[in-house]
């Protein structure tokens, strides 16, 4: 290649960027799109979305009151876990738990006292709402975690032989005081990245087919490249800002814990944007239009990193089609990596085959999107 | 003048559509070539093709020496291409948009400079280059785009329809640009649908339905007409009847109001058509007149158009002298911009009334504004004596509108539509099954009834939009730019139906920028910064400017007189 040629790439390539960043800085709605949207999500996740539970309302039915109920009833009312009523017939109960505004009824029999010392194996009853089956079990692991509690405690006091030869100490490593948050919010990065990096680029090469700017850029000496090339750098840089506003924001005002290095960072979240970028611009391509784009761009990336990701549902657990088809999305390796990151460290072990693997994706869609963005209209 | 295109069997099939059929013809250096046709005739195609941004099924396209089909690249060096939306960045400003395109096309340095110089001085658009071209009026983006393409001096500059949405002041100064170009030996490509601007081309090719109808000089053309034209003038009121029944007569080829007159084309070898001829015992004179490339062009396509419209037939009752819509002193401020500024004029019953002007001067706003559309600051407006904007759906039933886009729903079919548009206007039972029955049998629908309106041929979308509009019997019709981008043949079928509803006593106010359609009105206004600067007949308006210069103006000279002189009172 003769250098002027070279330097003919390089200045239309300069040009391009060049008209790319003066059409983000004027228009408000990449603006919005890059800098606002991902506070607000994070916010909104941050405050208001937990997986923990707290303050569940639960009815304690006591049958027969006397000196061991009350003092199970003083451990129910004193867990953070629970706001509780109680009650002396569990039919009282019944309404408020199909209503929804009981999450669950303990009930304590009138010859409770007497299995309990028996060491039956059901001394209470316990009902729980399971319409919503992932509660449904959270409120009935806390039960059997505060009725144990009771148990062992009452053991203690009667100075009665321990039952048990080995007790449980759980002790958890990286999350110690298991915030949902946590993990939560380093995932949650992970979507407003996939969401601003397709929506980005998706709107824009859409913009210019239908403002009819994509013929005139067309008909000059430009090639597929140089024009995505022009596309890519300014988006990457204004993708990388938002990354790091929303970073700072997990770390500072929500007080995540970052143990990893930055160089780290960088370099996978570069390779993720870098897939979601690529992936922007191959919807933008194929759809030529801005609202269908902007469509696709939702159902093709936010989704998918939301629900398909790891990061709310298990991967473990989806049917096995499902979890074969997870396995293409970049979001399902970039969040293990930045939860890794937050709250372990730079694991090779995991950031190496991730960052190896969105790679692979992103160079997939680049090959894609470069066969179909055609220096031709038809 | 060296060949600078040569195309070679070309042919170019989108889906079922065959868009160019196998044409041949040759585009020269130093000359403007014009592509002439309706829409969907195979313009932009065709340019699109030549620009090596669509590949041909069949043919061969040389271009510069140059094969499209594969050195595409290599064309895109030494050809301009202006699409027609221009293809400027609207949220860049002019000086941005020239960097860009210097930058893309590799002008550098001094050479940049100097082309800016050149460029900016040559567009007049020195004064403006911190603005957003998103902020220019048509014809000042016309001109950057033109700019753009122009950055590097092309060996040839392709411009699809580059006078469609530009005013004729514009237009005119667009032509003289073009024809300094074409002094520096750059060959020029015009693809246009105004015949007008067919007549300024060195060289015409002439297309319909991707076929090549004709390629040469358009004078040689327009010769094939020569002692065919004539004016028949002092016909008066009678002038539309007449008309239609002239063109029942087999020795007539073609005919169209002209202002107070018809201009006739009569068929080859015929004699000069007299009042005897005509049919009328009135006292009417037959000019005989210089052909126009309109003349030659309807003859090529072969067809005669319709004039006959079923639409003819009783007269409505009513006074004919009766003010039927009327704008007393309208205003309409947009904060300190004034859009309309006290607007006043009268039309009568059974008059064709034209509001006349270029983008942006108001017309639009005026039009909104009649139709009850849009709140006037000041003024009143009143239409068959009630205020619309006040009336609602009631008052609306006596007006029909026709917007200036296709604007029926296209995935419906025509029944459907016409079933949608009777219910809306309120018509129920035996009143509305007669009144779909009677616009299909007057428009001719059957053969569509079924069919996807979006899909229809664009005469009989026209049709459709036409029949929409006027099956509960309006009092007055109100026609947005109503045959813009219309083949001459469909126009002239669309103005026969509407001149038959004017016989029948409907009032029709029309807005256009397209001087053939004035020709059709009694009486124009002429909008111009908000405010009317001449009305009367377009006669009137001609004769008002006429000159020792320009003994026969056309109404586009008058037009550009007009607004010229306004402009010089407006500066003194």
């Amino acid at each position: 290649m003769n250098p002027a040629t070279h330097s003919g790439r390089a200045r239309r390539i300069g040009g391009l960027i060049r008209k790319e960043t003066l059409q983000i800085l004027r228009d408000p709605s990449a603006m919005v799109i890059a800098g606002i949207l991902p506070l607000l999500l994070l916010f909104l996740f941050g405050y208001g979305v937990s997986l923990d539970l707290r303050q569940v309302a639960l009815c304690l039915v006591v049958e027969q009151p006397n000196a061991e109920t009350g003092s199970l009833a003083a451990s129910f009312a004193n867990s953070r876990y629970f706001t509780l009523e109680s009650g002396r017939d569990r039919r009282q109960c019944d309404a408020d738990l199909v209503a929804g505004r009981l999450k669950g009824v303990v009930v304590v029999a009138a010859d409770f006292a007497a299995r309990a010392s028996r060491g039956d194996a059901a001394p209470i009853q316990v009902i729980v709402d399971g319409s919503d089956p992932n509660t449904a079990g959270l409120v009935q692991n806390y039960i059997q975690g505060v009725f144990g509690n009771w148990l062992r405690q009452q053991q203690i006091a009667s100075a009665a032989p321990a039952p048990a030869q080995v007790s449980l100490v759980p002790r958890l490593w990286y999350n110690p005081s298991i915030e949902s948050r946590n993990f939560l919010l380093p995932g949650l990065v992970v979507v407003i990245m996939a969401l601003i990096g397709t929506l980005l680029t998706a709107l824009v090469v859409a913009r210019e087919w239908e403002r009819g700017t994509m013929e005139a850029l067309m008909s000059t000496p430009i090639g597929i490249a140089e024009l995505l090339i022009g596309k890519l750098v300014p988006y990457f840089v204004l993708g990388m800002a938002a990354m790091a506003i929303s970073v700072a924001t997990a770390v500072f005002v929500f007080a995540v814990p970052y143990r990893g290095s930055v160089a780290a960072l960088l370099l996978v979240s570069s390779v993720f944007l870098a897939s979601m970028l690529a992936l922007g611009l191959l919807i933008s391509t194929l759809a030529r239009n801005q609202f269908v784009a902007s469509q696709i761009a939702l159902i093709g990336a936010f989704l998918p990193a939301f629900l398909l990701s790891g990061l709310i549902f298990e991967i473990s657990s989806m049917p096995l089609p499902i979890r074969l088809l997870t396995n293409l999305l970049p979001a399902r390796y970039f969040v293990p990596a930045m939860q890794t990151l937050f709250l372990v460290g730079d694991v090779g072990a995991v950031l190496v085959p991730s960052t190896l693997s969105m790679a692979a994706i992103a160079a997939v869609l680049f090959a894609a999107t470069a066969r179909n963005t055609r220096t031709r209209l038809d | 003048m060296a060949t600078l295109v040569e195309l070679d069997g070309v042919s170019k099939r989108f889906g079922a559509t065959l868009a160019i059929d196998a044409l041949s013809a040759v585009v020269k250096g130093g000359e403007v070539t014009g592509i002439v046709g309706p829409d969907g005739a195979g313009k932009t195609t065709l340019l699109r093709l030549i620009d090596g941004l669509l590949r041909a099924d069949a043919g061969k396209i040389t271009v510069c020496g140059r094969n499209a089909a594969t050195e595409a690249a290599a064309i895109h060096t030494v050809a301009g291409y202006m699409p027609q939306r221009f293809g400027l960045y609207e949220d860049l400003t002019v000086h941005e948009n020239l960097t860009l395109y210097a930058d893309l096309r590799g002008v550098v340095a001094a050479e940049r400079a100097r082309a800016f110089t050149r460029l900016l001085g040559f567009t007049k658009l020195e004064p403006f280059q911190k603005r957003l071209a998103g902020q220019l009026s048509g014809g000042m983006k016309q001109k950057l785009g033109l700019a753009c393409t122009l950055i590097r001096k092309p060996e040839l500059l392709l411009l699809d329809e580059p006078g469609v949405g530009v005013d004729p002041i514009s237009r005119r100064e667009l032509w003289a640009m073009v024809y300094e170009l074409v002094d520096q030996g750059i060959g020029i490509v015009w693809s246009t649908s105004y015949l007008d601007e067919a007549e300024r081309c060195g060289n015409v090719i002439v297309l319909n339905e991707g076929k090549l109808l004709y390629q040469g000089t358009p004078g040689a053309l327009t010769s094939r007409a020569a002692g065919r034209s004539f004016l028949v003038t002092e016909a008066g009121e009678g002038r539309r009847k007449l008309l239609s029944h002239a063109m029942t007569l087999p020795e007539i080829a073609d005919g169209v109001i002209q202002g107070r007159g018809i201009r006739l084309v009569v068929a080859e070898g015929e004699a000069a058509p007299t009042a005897a001829s005509l049919g009328v015992a009135e006292e009417v004179s037959v000019w005989p007149v210089a052909p126009r490339f309109e003349d030659a062009f309807v003859a090529l396509l072969g067809a005669k158009a319709t004039h006959q419209s079923a639409l003819a037939g009783v007269r409505h009752a009513g006074e004919r002298d009766a003010i039927v819509v009327a704008a007393n002193a309208l205003t309409k401020r947009y904060g300190s911009f004034t859009a309309a500024d006290h607007i006043s004029f009268a039309i009568k019953r059974g008059e064709i009334f034209g509001l006349l002007g270029p983008n942006g001067a108001g017309k639009s706003t005026t039009f909104k504004m009649m139709c009850g559309l849009l709140r006037p600051t000041s003024g009143t407006t009143s239409v068959a004596g009630i205020d619309l904007y006040r009336a609602g759906s009631a008052g609306r039933a006596r007006i029909g509108y026709m917007a200036q886009k296709f604007s029926l729903y296209g995935d419906l079919s025509v029944r459907q539509n016409l079933a949608f548009f009777a219910g809306v206007y309120g018509l129920k039972g035996e009143r509305r099954a007669a009144a779909i029955a009677r616009m299909i049998a007057t428009f001719a629908l059957t053969p569509y009834l079924e069919a996807d309106s979006g899909s229809l041929p664009l005469g009989f979308k026209q049709r459709l939009a036409l029949a929409c509009a006027i099956m509960h019997e309006p009092d007055v019709l109100f026609l947005d730019e109503p045959t813009s981008g219309v083949d001459p043949l469909t126009r002239r079928e669309f103005w026969a139906h509407i001149n038959a509803t004017v016989e029948r006593g409907v009032t029709v106010m029309v807005t256009t920028h397209f001087m053939d359609e004035a020709e059709y009105c009694d009486r124009v206004a002429l909008v111009y910064r908000g405010r009317v600067i001449a009305e009367g007949s377009p006669d009137d308006l001609k004769a008002s400017v006429a000159t020792g210069e320009t003994q026969e103006p056309t109404l586009e000279d008058a037009f550009i007189a007009l607004v010229d002189a306004d402009e010089s009172r407006l500066a003194s």
